[in-house]
């Protein structure tokens, strides 16, 4: 545990306040502050939409699905399961790239499009791209949690409902829908986090010209080797990532109690 | 009859090719407390669920105050059910559970708030509005899903072993305020258990059900004390049943001796089942019994005790009695005509 979890975190602290000068290391906020310049803020921005579009869209499709997942009557469950959790034993490289050869502008894609004489499309290296890369690749863990939840709910509760004289809208809004919360909440956070600092994506879909923090962060570490700049952008990112958990689980917590704060 | 509520005609019910009910037809009348009675499996849910309307009927119908139901979503029913497992939602507290099906009817809101105070009083859980439901224990939110249901005010409610998850001593209390309840407030019940002392209880009609049919429907005297067939017999309390030879009318073998009865028009020399209630047989001393046997076992069970005698023939008769003999003695039995019940050989 300490050498995991705990060294990691205080080298990256570490390095965030310091810079390198001739004389030696110094305690600064340089790092920090230099973050808040328009250019870097931009890139964070770009990141917290592009990841909330994404997750947005990630609850549009998975929750419909979900709770065609856990219907009871539904018997190629198991199937559609699987299905789901296929892709996420392949390597996440490896995906993206075979999206890129699908997408590419000799892609599978056009090249059905040319063979059908329909106008060719830029389907790649553009802002969609990037959200359909990480919608593709985030959604499992959408469904899986809100699955789990919906499944769990006693079907006996749905019927007291019914007898009590509520329609299926009624039951939704009023029981399923609020009990699902929970489900909801974590996907959205296992969804929203690693879509938020995704550089993978970004870089293979969205072809470089758009810099996420993510990508920002890689920078510094591997082109510009500025390592103190670059621990300081994580440790913004874990901070404000630890915020919006936080907020979710605050909000979280007045429907089921627990939770991380 | 006019004050008849609920009929079921010919109701079947199959899942996947096996029948859980076989047609059942049954009366029910307003204001009537109606027990249906029988072993896990005989179809006794099902038929509730059929009433709810959360399960259709594979064929006949069930009226509703002579009219076909059958098409009617359970939301449009004016039946309401406590579910066995109390079902509240675990995402309001005591007062949202209790008023959910009164806004679903976009009940006035001051309405509401004092029908549900007036339930929960009739409940005794009055302050208890703003709980929420994990906190209740068993007794409550029994009371809680019985508030839920009753303050819709149905014409008809149906409890599926409501208190079968309670303890003994709470489970009795529970029975007699029910009960009192449905007195007080003129609603028919449909109560499912499997607990047939629960049924004697409570009920003003038992509706006794095995394998999906109905085995015998009567008052709670005339169940226990003139049971239709041995299945009936042996559920209902317990009892000896014995083979036995009608030798003609009112004179009966079994036990290898002749007893009077009371029963006839079985033909001569018909084989019959007898069924005796331990508490009806009597032991005296030896010389002065119909039967003699070998008392093999006592058990003491708090009221009574309850003792196998093996008679000659060794038949185990099971006798409830107040007094004990030790085991080894050798006792008599007698048996009055009364306490004899015939019953045609049946399936037991």
């Amino acid at each position: 545990m300490l050498i995991f979890i705990v060294a990691p975190l205080v080298l990256v602290a570490f390095y965030s306040l310091t810079v390198q000068t001739e004389e030696g290391i110094r305690f600064t906020f340089e790092n920090f502050v230099r973050f808040f310049k328009p250019i870097y803020l931009m890139v964070l921005l770009r990141s917290m939409w592009l990841a909330i579009i994404s997750t947005f869209i990630c609850l549009l499709i998975g929750y419909p699905a979900a709770m065609i997942l856990a219907e009871k009557g539904f018997n190629r469950k198991k199937t559609m399961l699987l299905l789901m959790i296929l892709p996420m034993w392949m390597n996440f490289l490896l995906r993206t790239y075979a999206w890129m050869t699908l997408l590419e502008r000799k892609g599978l894609i056009n090249s059905l499009l040319g063979f059908l004489h329909l106008p060719q499309l830029d389907l790649m290296y553009n802002n969609q791209a990037v959200i359909f890369g990480m919608v593709y690749n985030f959604l499992p863990f959408m469904i899986l949690p809100i699955y789990s939840v919906l499944s769990k709910i006693d079907h006996s509760i749905i019927e007291a409902a019914e007898d009590l004289g509520a329609n299926s809208f009624i039951i939704f809004r009023r029981i399923i829908f609020p009990l699902s919360l929970p489900g909801v909440m974590s996907g959205i956070t296992m969804v929203f986090m690693p879509a938020v600092t995704t550089f993978v994506i970004s870089r293979l879909l969205g072809g470089g010209q758009f810099t996420l923090i993510g990508n920002l962060i890689e920078q510094q570490f591997l082109l510009t080797g500025d390592w103190n700049f670059g621990s300081a952008i994580s440790t913004i990112m874990m901070i404000i990532i630890l915020l919006s958990m936080g907020v979710m689980s605050k909000y979280d917590k007045e429907h089921e109690g627990g939770g991380l704060w | 009859m006019p004050d008849e509520i609920i009929r079921l005609v010919d109701i079947s019910k199959e899942y996947n090719g096996t029948e859980a009910l076989k047609n059942i037809n049954l009366c029910i009348h307003r204001n009537e407390f109606v027990t249906l009675l029988g072993p896990s499996g005989c179809g006794k849910t099902t038929t509730l669920r059929i009433i709810a309307g959360f399960e259709y009927p594979s064929s006949g119908y069930v009226l509703f105050e002579g009219v076909n139901i059958n098409d009617v979503p359970p939301y449009k029913r004016k039946v309401n059910t406590v579910f066995q497992k109390y079902a509240l939602f675990p995402n309001m507290n005591v007062e949202e559970n209790i008023a959910f099906g009164l806004k679903v009817k976009k009940m006035d809101k001051k309405l509401i708030k004092s029908k549900v105070a007036s339930i929960l009083e009739l409940v005794n859980l009055s302050g208890f509005e703003k709980r929420s439901v994990d906190s209740l224990s068993g007794g409550q939110q029994q009371r809680v899903a019985i508030a839920r249901a009753l303050v819709n005010e149905p014409d008809i409610l149906l409890l599926d072993e409501p208190l079968a998850a309670l303890d003994l001593k709470l489970r009795k209390d529970m029975q007699i305020e029910l009960k009192n309840m449905q007195k007080r407030l003129g609603i028919t019940f449909i109560y499912v258990t499997h607990d047939q002392e629960e049924a004697l209880t409570m009920s003003d009609t038992v509706v006794v059900m095995k394998d999906g049919s109905i085995q015998q429907v009567g008052t709670p005297e005339d169940i226990y004390n003139e049971p239709q067939n041995a299945f009936v017999a042996d559920f209902i309390g317990e009892s000896n049943i014995i083979d036995g030879i009608m030798i003609h009318d009112f004179l009966v073998e079994f036990d290898n001796q002749k007893f009077e009865c009371i029963d006839k028009d079985f033909g001569t020399n018909t084989p019959v089942d007898v069924v005796i209630r331990p508490e009806d047989i009597k032991i005296v001393p030896e010389n002065e019994g119909m039967l003699k046997g070998v008392v093999k076992s006592v058990t003491f069970k708090g009221v009574h005790y309850e003792m196998i005698v093996e008679s000659q023939s060794k038949y185990n008769w099971m006798i409830h009695s107040t007094l004990m003999e030790p085991v080894g003695t050798v006792v008599g039995l007698n048996i009055l005509p009364n306490d004899i019940q015939i019953m045609k050989k049946g399936d037991k």
